[in-house]
Protein backbone atom coordinates (compact mmCIF):
# COMPACT_ATOMS: atom_id res chain seq x y z
CA UNK A 1 0.00 0.00 0.00
CA UNK A 2 2.49 2.51 1.08
CA UNK A 3 3.72 3.48 -2.74
CA UNK A 4 4.19 6.95 -4.30
CA UNK A 5 4.63 9.61 -1.94
CA UNK A 6 5.75 13.78 -1.69
CA UNK A 7 7.92 13.48 -4.43
CA UNK A 8 5.69 11.82 -6.84
CA UNK A 9 2.82 14.11 -5.89
CA UNK A 10 5.16 16.93 -6.55
CA UNK A 11 5.80 16.14 -10.38
CA UNK A 12 1.68 15.05 -10.62
CA UNK A 13 0.79 18.51 -9.51
CA UNK A 14 3.31 19.98 -11.57
CA UNK A 15 0.66 19.07 -14.44
CA UNK A 16 -2.02 21.30 -12.53
CA UNK A 17 -0.11 24.05 -11.86
CA UNK A 18 0.57 24.44 -15.37
CA UNK A 19 -2.71 24.41 -16.36
CA UNK A 20 -3.83 26.94 -13.65
CA UNK A 21 -0.88 29.43 -15.49
CA UNK A 22 -2.89 30.85 -17.59
CA UNK A 23 -6.25 29.88 -16.00
CA UNK A 24 -5.11 31.92 -12.74
CA UNK A 25 -3.80 34.77 -14.87
CA UNK A 26 -6.85 35.63 -16.58
CA UNK A 27 -8.46 35.54 -13.31
CA UNK A 28 -6.57 38.33 -11.82
CA UNK A 29 -6.99 40.52 -14.92
CA UNK A 30 -10.25 39.92 -14.89
CA UNK A 31 -11.00 40.73 -10.44
CA UNK A 32 -8.94 44.06 -11.05
CA UNK A 33 -11.18 45.06 -14.26
CA UNK A 34 -13.89 44.01 -11.81
CA UNK A 35 -12.43 46.70 -9.46
CA UNK A 36 -10.82 44.09 -6.73
CA UNK A 37 -7.70 45.64 -5.37
CA UNK A 38 -4.64 42.73 -5.58
CA UNK A 39 -4.82 41.70 -2.07
CA UNK A 40 -8.60 41.58 -2.57
CA UNK A 41 -7.52 39.27 -5.41
CA UNK A 42 -5.39 37.41 -4.11
CA UNK A 43 -6.99 36.50 -0.59
CA UNK A 44 -9.95 35.18 -2.55
CA UNK A 45 -7.50 32.62 -4.48
CA UNK A 46 -6.56 32.16 -1.03
CA UNK A 47 -9.27 31.32 0.99
CA UNK A 48 -11.77 30.11 -2.04
CA UNK A 49 -9.77 28.20 -4.26
CA UNK A 50 -11.97 26.75 -6.67
CA UNK A 51 -11.70 28.28 -10.22
CA UNK A 52 -14.93 27.89 -11.79
CA UNK A 53 -17.12 29.83 -8.51
CA UNK A 54 -13.96 32.53 -8.35
CA UNK A 55 -14.30 33.46 -12.11
CA UNK A 56 -18.49 33.08 -11.67
CA UNK A 57 -18.51 35.61 -8.45
CA UNK A 58 -16.47 38.11 -10.29
CA UNK A 59 -19.43 38.46 -12.71
CA UNK A 60 -22.02 38.46 -10.21
CA UNK A 61 -20.03 41.58 -8.41
CA UNK A 62 -19.32 43.00 -11.29
CA UNK A 63 -23.65 42.98 -12.22
CA UNK A 64 -24.06 44.57 -8.55
CA UNK A 65 -25.36 41.25 -7.25
CA UNK A 66 -26.53 40.99 -3.58
CA UNK A 67 -23.65 39.52 -2.07
CA UNK A 68 -25.80 36.86 -0.36
CA UNK A 69 -26.58 35.20 -3.78
CA UNK A 70 -23.64 35.21 -4.48
CA UNK A 71 -22.32 33.37 -1.63
CA UNK A 72 -25.04 30.84 -2.51
CA UNK A 73 -24.34 30.43 -5.68
CA UNK A 74 -20.56 29.60 -5.08
CA UNK A 75 -22.37 26.74 -2.72
CA UNK A 76 -24.14 25.36 -5.70
CA UNK A 77 -21.56 25.48 -7.82
CA UNK A 78 -19.52 23.80 -5.77
CA UNK A 79 -21.61 21.14 -4.06
CA UNK A 80 -19.80 18.62 -6.62
CA UNK A 81 -17.15 18.45 -4.31
CA UNK A 82 -19.60 16.62 -2.18
CA UNK A 83 -19.50 13.91 -4.46
CA UNK A 84 -15.66 13.48 -5.29
CA UNK A 85 -14.36 13.91 -1.65
CA UNK A 86 -16.69 11.27 -1.00
CA UNK A 87 -15.33 9.19 -3.58
CA UNK A 88 -11.83 9.94 -2.61
CA UNK A 89 -12.67 8.56 0.88
CA UNK A 90 -12.53 5.42 -0.47
CA UNK A 91 -9.03 6.12 -2.32
CA UNK A 92 -6.97 7.46 0.75
CA UNK A 93 -5.23 5.87 3.01
CA UNK A 94 -7.02 5.71 6.60
CA UNK A 95 -5.55 8.83 8.49
CA UNK A 96 -6.04 11.17 11.40
CA UNK A 97 -8.97 13.65 10.96
CA UNK A 98 -7.53 17.00 11.06
CA UNK A 99 -4.87 15.88 8.16
CA UNK A 100 -7.98 14.69 6.16
CA UNK A 101 -9.46 18.25 7.17
CA UNK A 102 -6.56 20.19 6.42
CA UNK A 103 -5.94 18.31 2.80
CA UNK A 104 -9.74 18.34 1.85
CA UNK A 105 -9.49 22.18 1.62
CA UNK A 106 -7.20 21.61 -2.00
CA UNK A 107 -9.84 19.10 -3.52
CA UNK A 108 -10.64 20.68 -6.94
CA UNK A 109 -11.68 19.00 -9.81
CA UNK A 110 -8.28 18.77 -11.05
CA UNK A 111 -7.05 17.38 -8.12
CA UNK A 112 -9.48 15.05 -7.46
CA UNK A 113 -9.07 13.41 -10.99
CA UNK A 114 -5.18 13.53 -10.54
CA UNK A 115 -5.19 12.02 -7.16
CA UNK A 116 -7.95 9.96 -7.87
CA UNK A 117 -6.50 7.65 -11.21
CA UNK A 118 -3.58 7.24 -9.53
CA UNK A 119 -2.94 3.43 -9.97
CA UNK A 120 -4.44 0.87 -7.76
CA UNK A 121 -4.83 0.51 -4.57
CA UNK A 122 -4.78 3.46 -1.63
CA UNK A 123 -3.02 7.00 -1.79
CA UNK A 124 -0.68 8.24 0.48
CA UNK A 125 -1.59 11.57 2.07
CA UNK A 126 1.79 12.83 1.25
CA UNK A 127 1.22 12.05 -2.38
CA UNK A 128 -1.83 13.61 -2.04
CA UNK A 129 -0.05 16.74 -0.35
CA UNK A 130 2.33 17.14 -2.90
CA UNK A 131 0.04 17.02 -5.91
CA UNK A 132 -2.40 20.01 -4.09
CA UNK A 133 0.52 22.15 -2.94
CA UNK A 134 2.08 23.07 -6.14
CA UNK A 135 -1.52 23.25 -7.87
CA UNK A 136 -2.69 25.36 -4.65
CA UNK A 137 0.94 27.85 -4.86
CA UNK A 138 0.45 28.56 -8.61
CA UNK A 139 -3.39 29.43 -8.35
CA UNK A 140 -2.50 32.07 -5.88
CA UNK A 141 0.39 33.16 -7.09
CA UNK A 142 -0.53 33.68 -10.45
CA UNK A 143 -3.54 35.23 -9.54
CA UNK A 144 -1.58 38.29 -7.98
CA UNK A 145 0.53 37.93 -10.73
CA UNK A 146 -2.64 38.38 -13.49
CA UNK A 147 -3.77 41.32 -11.17
CA UNK A 148 -0.24 43.15 -11.32
CA UNK A 149 1.08 42.76 -14.94
CA UNK A 150 -2.11 41.90 -17.01
CA UNK A 151 -2.21 38.74 -19.16
CA UNK A 152 0.56 40.11 -21.21
CA UNK A 153 0.82 36.94 -23.01
CA UNK A 154 1.11 36.77 -26.49
CA UNK A 155 -2.53 36.20 -27.57
CA UNK A 156 -2.14 33.04 -29.62
CA UNK A 157 -0.63 31.55 -26.75
CA UNK A 158 -3.30 33.04 -24.06
CA UNK A 159 -5.67 31.17 -26.39
CA UNK A 160 -3.55 27.66 -26.65
CA UNK A 161 -3.11 27.54 -23.09
CA UNK A 162 -6.90 27.68 -22.78
CA UNK A 163 -6.64 23.64 -23.60
CA UNK A 164 -4.70 22.71 -20.92
CA UNK A 165 -6.73 21.66 -17.82
CA UNK A 166 -8.79 19.94 -20.44
CA UNK A 167 -6.23 18.02 -22.16
CA UNK A 168 -4.93 16.97 -18.77
CA UNK A 169 -8.38 15.77 -18.07
CA UNK A 170 -8.04 13.38 -21.44
CA UNK A 171 -4.77 12.43 -20.30
CA UNK A 172 -6.04 10.92 -17.12
CA UNK A 173 -9.14 9.57 -18.87
CA UNK A 174 -7.52 7.54 -21.91
CA UNK A 175 -4.85 5.24 -20.11
CA UNK A 176 -7.74 4.16 -18.06
CA UNK A 177 -9.99 3.49 -20.93
CA UNK A 178 -7.81 1.01 -22.31
CA UNK A 179 -8.65 -2.36 -22.17
CA UNK A 180 -11.68 -1.54 -19.73
CA UNK A 181 -15.05 -1.42 -21.09
CA UNK A 182 -16.73 -0.35 -17.36
CA UNK A 183 -14.43 2.89 -17.45
CA UNK A 184 -15.42 3.64 -21.29
CA UNK A 185 -19.18 3.13 -20.58
CA UNK A 186 -18.86 5.42 -17.09
CA UNK A 187 -17.24 8.10 -19.30
CA UNK A 188 -19.52 8.18 -22.50
CA UNK A 189 -22.70 7.61 -20.18
CA UNK A 190 -21.94 10.97 -18.11
CA UNK A 191 -20.50 12.51 -21.26
CA UNK A 192 -24.03 12.11 -22.91
CA UNK A 193 -25.97 13.50 -19.55
CA UNK A 194 -24.01 16.36 -19.09
CA UNK A 195 -24.34 17.25 -23.06
CA UNK A 196 -27.97 16.85 -22.80
CA UNK A 197 -27.93 19.21 -19.95
CA UNK A 198 -25.42 21.52 -21.63
CA UNK A 199 -27.17 22.03 -24.85
CA UNK A 200 -31.21 21.68 -23.10
CA UNK A 201 -30.00 24.08 -20.74
CA UNK A 202 -32.03 22.62 -17.91
CA UNK A 203 -29.76 22.73 -15.40
CA UNK A 204 -26.52 24.85 -14.88
CA UNK A 205 -22.97 23.89 -15.09
CA UNK A 206 -22.24 23.04 -11.39
CA UNK A 207 -25.36 20.83 -11.03
CA UNK A 208 -24.96 19.62 -14.63
CA UNK A 209 -21.55 18.15 -14.24
CA UNK A 210 -23.02 16.52 -10.64
CA UNK A 211 -25.89 15.05 -11.51
CA UNK A 212 -24.49 13.30 -14.96
CA UNK A 213 -21.58 11.95 -12.99
CA UNK A 214 -23.69 10.68 -10.03
CA UNK A 215 -26.26 9.00 -13.13
CA UNK A 216 -23.19 7.59 -15.08
CA UNK A 217 -22.15 5.91 -11.42
CA UNK A 218 -25.33 4.59 -10.54
CA UNK A 219 -26.20 3.36 -13.92
CA UNK A 220 -23.51 1.33 -14.95
CA UNK A 221 -22.74 0.09 -11.13
CA UNK A 222 -26.67 -1.15 -11.83
CA UNK A 223 -25.98 -2.66 -15.31
CA UNK A 224 -22.68 -4.66 -14.29
CA UNK A 225 -24.36 -5.81 -10.85
CA UNK A 226 -27.11 -7.37 -12.72
CA UNK A 227 -24.53 -8.93 -15.24
CA UNK A 228 -22.95 -10.11 -11.96
CA UNK A 229 -26.02 -11.97 -10.83
CA UNK A 230 -26.98 -13.42 -14.09
CA UNK A 231 -23.46 -14.93 -14.78
CA UNK A 232 -23.53 -16.08 -11.42
CA UNK A 233 -27.04 -17.81 -11.52
CA UNK A 234 -25.47 -19.35 -14.93
CA UNK A 235 -22.98 -20.76 -12.92
CA UNK A 236 -24.84 -22.24 -10.14
CA UNK A 237 -27.16 -23.63 -12.58
CA UNK A 238 -24.38 -25.20 -14.31
CA UNK A 239 -23.27 -26.75 -10.93
CA UNK A 240 -26.53 -27.86 -10.08
CA UNK A 241 -27.04 -29.82 -13.15
CA UNK B 1 -14.70 47.12 -2.41
CA UNK B 2 -16.14 47.77 1.13
CA UNK B 3 -16.04 45.45 4.20
CA UNK B 4 -18.78 43.38 2.56
CA UNK B 5 -16.67 41.94 0.52
CA UNK B 6 -14.98 40.23 3.46
CA UNK B 7 -18.31 39.00 4.38
CA UNK B 8 -18.98 37.37 1.29
CA UNK B 9 -15.48 36.12 0.96
CA UNK B 10 -16.10 34.09 4.29
CA UNK B 11 -19.00 32.64 3.32
CA UNK B 12 -17.60 31.55 -0.22
CA UNK B 13 -14.83 30.24 1.73
CA UNK B 14 -16.89 28.02 4.18
CA UNK B 15 -19.65 26.91 1.56
CA UNK B 16 -16.63 25.51 -0.90
CA UNK B 17 -14.40 23.82 2.30
CA UNK B 18 -17.68 22.49 3.54
CA UNK B 19 -18.42 19.85 0.43
CA UNK B 20 -15.03 18.96 0.50
CA UNK B 21 -14.44 18.44 4.21
CA UNK B 22 -17.51 16.90 5.24
CA UNK B 23 -16.88 13.44 3.35
CA UNK B 24 -13.58 12.86 3.72
CA UNK B 25 -13.89 13.57 7.64
CA UNK B 26 -17.02 11.90 8.98
CA UNK B 27 -16.90 8.76 6.79
CA UNK B 28 -13.12 8.34 7.97
CA UNK B 29 -12.96 4.71 9.37
CA UNK B 30 -16.59 4.12 8.35
CA UNK B 31 -17.75 0.80 6.27
CA UNK B 32 -19.75 1.80 3.21
CA UNK B 33 -22.15 -1.14 1.98
CA UNK B 34 -20.82 -2.60 -1.10
CA UNK B 35 -23.14 -0.81 -3.70
CA UNK B 36 -22.53 2.90 -2.52
CA UNK B 37 -18.63 2.17 -2.71
CA UNK B 38 -18.91 0.32 -5.99
CA UNK B 39 -20.79 3.60 -6.95
CA UNK B 40 -17.75 5.62 -5.35
CA UNK B 41 -15.62 3.98 -7.15
CA UNK B 42 -17.27 5.13 -10.40
CA UNK B 43 -17.20 8.57 -9.58
CA UNK B 44 -13.72 9.50 -11.24
CA UNK B 45 -14.34 8.41 -14.60
CA UNK B 46 -17.95 9.45 -14.82
CA UNK B 47 -16.71 12.84 -13.80
CA UNK B 48 -13.75 13.28 -15.87
CA UNK B 49 -16.50 12.10 -19.30
CA UNK B 50 -18.38 15.01 -18.03
CA UNK B 51 -15.61 17.42 -17.15
CA UNK B 52 -14.11 16.84 -20.33
CA UNK B 53 -17.61 16.98 -23.03
CA UNK B 54 -18.94 18.87 -24.03
CA UNK B 55 -16.75 22.37 -22.41
CA UNK B 56 -13.75 21.12 -24.41
CA UNK B 57 -15.60 21.58 -28.13
CA UNK B 58 -15.80 25.54 -26.03
CA UNK B 59 -12.60 26.35 -24.93
CA UNK B 60 -12.52 29.13 -27.10
CA UNK B 61 -16.17 30.18 -27.37
CA UNK B 62 -16.37 31.31 -30.87
CA UNK B 63 -14.11 28.78 -32.05
CA UNK B 64 -15.44 25.14 -32.54
CA UNK B 65 -12.85 23.75 -34.53
CA UNK B 66 -10.34 25.07 -31.97
CA UNK B 67 -11.79 22.94 -29.46
CA UNK B 68 -12.10 19.84 -31.67
CA UNK B 69 -8.52 19.67 -32.87
CA UNK B 70 -7.46 20.27 -29.26
CA UNK B 71 -9.45 16.85 -28.05
CA UNK B 72 -8.38 14.53 -30.75
CA UNK B 73 -4.30 15.70 -30.69
CA UNK B 74 -5.05 15.40 -26.34
CA UNK B 75 -6.47 11.93 -27.11
CA UNK B 76 -4.03 10.84 -29.56
CA UNK B 77 -1.11 12.21 -27.82
CA UNK B 78 -2.67 10.10 -24.32
CA UNK B 79 -3.26 7.00 -26.34
CA UNK B 80 0.49 6.92 -27.51
CA UNK B 81 1.37 6.90 -24.57
CA UNK B 82 2.55 11.09 -23.91
CA UNK B 83 1.96 10.75 -19.87
CA UNK B 84 -0.06 13.88 -18.67
CA UNK B 85 2.68 15.96 -18.78
CA UNK B 86 3.36 15.29 -22.94
CA UNK B 87 -0.19 15.54 -23.42
CA UNK B 88 -1.31 18.67 -22.27
CA UNK B 89 2.40 20.72 -23.32
CA UNK B 90 2.11 18.64 -27.04
CA UNK B 91 -1.70 19.75 -26.99
CA UNK B 92 -0.59 23.57 -26.13
CA UNK B 93 2.06 23.65 -29.30
CA UNK B 94 -0.39 22.13 -31.67
CA UNK B 95 -2.90 24.62 -30.55
CA UNK B 96 -0.14 27.22 -30.68
CA UNK B 97 0.34 26.84 -34.52
CA UNK B 98 -3.24 26.64 -35.01
CA UNK B 99 -4.20 29.95 -33.48
CA UNK B 100 -0.54 31.50 -34.99
CA UNK B 101 -1.83 30.16 -38.74
CA UNK B 102 -5.84 31.27 -37.94
CA UNK B 103 -5.38 34.50 -35.82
Amino acid sequence: MQREGLAAGLKAGLTIAIGYFPVALTFGLLAKTTGLSLTETVAMSIFVFAGAAQYISLSLIAAKVDPVLIVLNTFIVNIRHFLMTASLNEKMQPDARWKKAVYAFGITDETFSVISTTGEGRVRTSYAAGVIVLSYASWVIFSGIGHVIGANLPLFLQAAMSIALYAMFVALLIPSLKGNRKVVLLALTAAAINGFFFWTELLSTGWAIMVSTLASAVIVEVLYARRGNVLRRAVERKEGA
Amino acid sequence: MGSWYWWMLLGMAVVTYLPRAIPLTFLEGKELPPAVSGVLRNIPYAVLGALIFPAILYAQPDDLLFGVIGFASAALIAWLGGGVMGTVLGTIAVLAVYSLLVG
